[in-house]
């Protein structure tokens, strides 16, 4: 792996870090439960392209399926948390 | 390990940097815009160049590492494009429906029969 790829990798995992901190600060401060659910949905988003990028720099499979998990399982959680903020219930 | 051509690590990077930028702009503007409104709109540039381009990065990586086509990864953006619009309409019409019953000034509910007249009339005075 060239240095240059080396070096973008790890800016890449840095500005994505970056931008889970600014999502967690949403949540924490989000006047609204519906902009804490929208700040959970942003977070969930970065970790999986971290996870991504991670695979792409120690060049495993592994990492993809994980990512899929994680977009599968934050798809779920997040549309249940809406539902919940419409409806006062999940399944009706 | 093995060691690739420069032009593919060099396409990798800027991808992956590009993608990653995109996210971190998207998560920028979540923290920084003022109402709830306007905050849902930024984050999907993370959900869809942000996604796009990383997974495009591995996808040329791993198609270079192995010297076959490696076309998995595309199943993360085709996933991601499926179900991100799903969550935001929920979360969008979740937070009209609580505005709503909170008395604060949002756009009425269409599908009550008074409140299409009373739009339709409103559109007619502000056109002429």
């Amino acid at each position: 792996m060239s240095p240059v790829l080396m070096w973008a990798l790890r800016v890449a995992l840095f500005c994505l870090t970056l931008g889970m901190a600014l999502a967690l600060f949403r949540l924490f401060r989000g006047p609204a439960a519906q902009d804490r659910v929208m700040a959970f949905d942003c977070m969930y988003i970065c970790a999986m392209l971290g996870v991504m990028v991670l695979g792409i720099s120690y060049r495993s499979h592994t990492y993809f399926e994980a990512a899929l998990l994680m977009a599968l399982f934050g798809f779920v959680s997040s549309t249940a948390m809406a539902k919940f903020l419409l409806r006062g219930e999940v399944i009706e | 390990m093995t060691t690739l051509p420069l032009w593919i690590d060099l396409v990798t990077a800027v991808l992956v940097v590009v993608g990653a930028l995109f996210a971190l702009i998207g998560a920028f503007g979540l923290m920084r815009l003022p109402t709830f409104y306007q905050r849902i709109h930024p984050p999907t540039l993370g959900t869809t160049v942000g996604v796009w381009s990383i997974a495009l990065a591995t996808v040329l990586q791993f198609s270079a590492l192995e010297k076959t086509a490696s076309v998995s990864a595309i199943l993360i953006p085709i996933f991601v494009a499926m179900t991100m619009p799903i969550t935001t309409i929920f979360l969008m019409r979740a937070a009209l429906f609580r505005d709503r019953l909170a008395g604060r000034p949002v756009p009425p509910n269409l599908t009550v029969k008074g409140n299409v007249a009373r739009a339709e009339t409103i559109d007619t005075e502000t056109v002429s």
